[in-house]
């Protein structure tokens, strides 16, 4: 109980009298602060990409596209075999529409709001089932396009980030204009980076005949064994050759690239700042050690411990490590979370649009984080504050 | 010189103190290099793109084919010196993780257009005899251990094999290299003549043009020709010069690039600053020590000097390693495994990072030095 004691009171000395060093010590704080915004800031980048690239649909949605294509845009189905997809047992039927729609995914070249340059944009052809497979399709303004008319519907996102998709802008596919109808949400998702329209007009615009690139179909149950059951019967049947994969894994891989480029030079940033963070808290804690040597060698004079010593000095690092974690993620939490935009997508060759995502998660990591480097900074100068020589310092003064 | 010794032990006097500061500027010139290749991948190297050529797609998207023939129709506009066309693959090769790009080529167009490939004579002999032939950049062999002679098969994404015998199959006849930094070695290029033959529709349709002019400064107007050329026709291009192009396509990437290397910057700035104020502290609580120097005789210029030196030298040092560690790190490659095919640390960044080394010596050390010099004599040795 004594030692007990005896650390709290030391403890509290030290936080106490950080005000006596503040220049030091706000430097620590102010470095740490910085490694824990920057690296919440980053990763929560490739966070809010995922989770838009992974929210999309239902648990039963599964994509048939050409065998060996890695994407809906490299894959190419000719209309035979989407009529055999099509005429499967297993696709449930939403509101009496069969859910099953025959797409083509391609791109066209839009100015992005930011940089007036073209980006990739995508844009889906779809059919009647096209809504029926995405039960979080909600249009949100303006209405559906009609068939067999050149008209567009916009996802939020793509609204937002491209220009020209506002509700009565048109815009210019091959050799005829486009209007803009309305303006959709997918509760989030992928589906917002797009622009949709019918899928027959869209063959003829990019010259495709009647192929088609992608089925999506949608089988009562997100199960695996259905799931095997429906894969088996058409990889089986040698009318199509065809590759077949649930929705959520298609864009899963498809977010693999840039999460992970992302990731990794967040990552890396982190851990080289971290780095230099904990230089500054050695820094900071060493000069909080030596301008203390008087008082900490009267208090071992007075009988106190070496470990009530040891801890104080711990405390007061992680102390100052904590303040500038939590300084740190709000500050991330401010500035990075929601923050919108759109980037490309290198393995669908097409423009995502998402917003960054500062999750709990990443703001845990960040004052764990922290706390690391406060230990790490603080466990070496509190090992030099137990081990000073009491009457040396004692005289010294 | 006479007085280095004096800088010396200065620096010596808290050695904990002093490495620290040294490795956080170090850290710090490490990050600045990390930010120079990140910066430099992200632009795609717009900087060595060629100002004499244009790149010509379909107007619509990238991913629309245009005809082989308007390699003749744009090779009788005056002031072209050649054309080249150029055909995405995008093939798997053995995982789809292995990202390198594959093109289809004619070999004496792209030799021609492409100087900054270099390739051994006997090499591009053999390419021209082999239509199978594929030459390789350097990294790209390096990494997946292509050597010549080898047979790469790569599994079709977009292009399936008329005769439906996967995979495709490439004989490695050159490994190419660039002739200077910056150039992207990852690439994996091969005949249009074996692939045209053997895929699967689209036969006769390529995926962009490159055509190099013969006065850079007449690229503009040609671009606007041969755009008119094609107006109204089912393919209708759009042609720009190759810097603007790969500009345009690199900020397809949008603000999240430009976001990471402000955040970058912003660090390497931050860290600077902490350690400018360590190095600025050592000098304000050596007041009496001055005192006494100036009392010996030092003046005050030569005050200015040693603390100035002292300031230098640990910014330097410490700017030093930290560049040397980062070109060995960044040397090493990309740390994504293949997301960045240009990664270096351009020379003249390398230049800049020494400058701003100096600079913070400067910096830090300019204003404890300028308090040392007008300090007077009595003043600082009553402090203590």
């Amino acid at each position: 109980m004594k030692l007990i004691a005896q650390i709290i009171a030391i403890s509290l000395v030290s936080i106490r009298t950080i005000p006596q060093r503040l220049g030091a010590s706000a430097a620590a704080a102010f470095g740490i602060a910085g490694v824990v915004a920057v690296m919440v800031g980053v990763l929560s980048i490739g966070e809010g990409f995922r989770r838009t690239m992974t929210s999309s649909g239902s648990d039963d949605s599964v994509l048939v596209m050409r065998s060996g294509a890695d994407s809906e845009m490299t894959s190419g189905l000719s209309l035979e075999e989407t009529r055999v997809i099509a005429d499967s047992p297993m696709i449930i039927s939403v509101d009496g529409e069969k859910a099953v729609s025959s797409e083509l995914f391609v791109i066209v070249d839009l100015p992005k709001r930011g940089t007036g340059t073209d980006a990739n944009v995508p844009l889906r052809g779809i059919q009647g089932g096209g809504v029926a497979v995405r039960p979080e399709f909600e249009l949100v303004a303006g209405r559906m396009f009609e068939p067999g008319k050149n008209e567009l519907i916009a996802g939020i996102g793509a609204a937002r980030e491209f220009a020209n998709l506002e509700i009565g802008d048109s815009i210019d596919i091959g050799q005829a204009d486009w209007e803009v109808v309305g303006t959709f949400a997918t509760a989030g998702g992928i589906g917002e980076s797009e622009i949709w329209t019918d899928a027959p007009m869209l063959q003829s615009a990019y010259r495709r005949e009647s192929g088609f690139q992608s089925v999506r179909v949608r089988i009562g149950s997100g199960d695996e064994a259905t799931f095997q059951e429906f894969k088996d019967s058409l990889t089986s049947d040698p009318r199509v050759n065809v590759k077949v994969i649930k929705q959520e894994d298609y864009y899963a891989d498809q977010s693999a690239l840039v999460s992970n480029l992302i990731n990794v030079l967040g990552g890396l940033i982190a851990l080289l700042m971290g780095i230099g963070a904990t230089f500054g808290a050695l820094n900071t804690m060493y000069s909080s050690v030596s301008t203390r040597t008087l008082e900490i060698a009267t208090l071992r004079a007075l009988g106190f411990g070496a470990v009530p010593v040891v801890c104080s000095v711990m405390v007061e690092s992680i102390f100052l490590s904590l303040l500038g974690g939590s300084i740190g993620g709000a500050f991330a939490y401010v500035v990075f979370d929601g923050f919108q935009t759109a980037t490309m997508n290198w393995q669908s060759f097409s423009q995502v649009t998402f917003a960054f995502d500062v999750t709990l998660r990443l703001l845990v990591q960040g004052v764990v984080y922290a706390t690391l480097i406060g230990l790490v900074g603080g466990c070496f100068p509190a090992w030099r504050a137990a081990r000073l020589p009491i009457s040396h310092a004692l005289r010294s003064a | 010189m006479k007085f280095f010794p004096i800088v010396w032990s200065n620096l010596r006097r808290k050695k904990i103190r002093t490495t620290l500061t040294l490795l956080s500027i170090a850290v710090a010139f490490i990050l600045f290099g990390y930010l120079s290749a990140i910066e430099e991948a992200l632009s795609q190297g717009v900087s060595i793109a060629g100002a004499d050529r244009l790149i010509v797609r379909h107007k619509v998207s990238l991913i629309q084919l245009l005809p082989i023939s308007y390699h003749g129709r744009i090779s009788q506009i005056e002031g072209v010196d050649r054309v080249g066309h150029s055909t995405w693959f995008g093939g798997i090769y053995q995982d789809p993780r292995n990202f390198f790009a594959q093109i289809a080529v004619e070999p004496d167009d792209f030799l021609n257009l492409f100087p900054e490939f270099v390739l051994p004579e006997e090499q591009v002999q053999a390419w021209k005899q082999t239509r199978t032939g594929a030459i390789v950049g350097r990294a790209t062999a390096e990494r997946y251990g292509f050597k010549i002679g080898d047979r790469v098969p790569i599994q079709a994404t977009i292009w399936p094999k008329k005769d439906a015998q996967e995979p495709w199959e490439f004989d490695v006849v050159g490994i190419y290299e660039g002739d200077k930094a910056g150039v992207d070695e990852t690439q994996f290029v091969f005949r249009y003549d074996y692939f045209d033959e053997a895929r699967q529709g689209g036969e006769g349709e390529i995926g962009w043009y490159t055509v190099k002019v013969a006065d850079p400064d007449a690229a503009e107007a040609i671009a606007k020709q041969i755009d008119g050329t094609f107006a109204n026709s089912p393919a209708e291009t759009k042609a720009e010069t190759e810097g603007a192009f790969v500009q345009g396509f690199a900020k397809q990437v949008g603000n999240i690039g430009a976001i990471m290397i402000a955040i970058l910057s912003a660090v390497f700035f931050t860290i600077l600053l902490v350690s400018g104020n360590t190095m600025a502290q050592t000098v304000r609580e050596r007041v009496v020590e001055i005192g006494v120097l100036k009392s010996i005789g030092f003046t005050d210029g030569r005050i200015l000097r040693l603390v100035l030196a002292e300031s230098c030298l640990i910014a330097f040092v410490g700017g030093t390693l930290g560049l040397a560690i980062a070109y060995l790190l960044i040397s090493a490659g990309d740390p994504t495994g293949g997301g960045l095919p240009v990664f270096f640390f351009p020379v003249p960044k390398i230049m800049l990072g020494l400058g701003l080394a100096i600079a913070l010596g400067f910096v830090t050390g300019f204003f404890p030095a300028m308090r040392a010099m007008k300090l007077r004599i009595s003043e600082a040795l009553r402090r203590h």
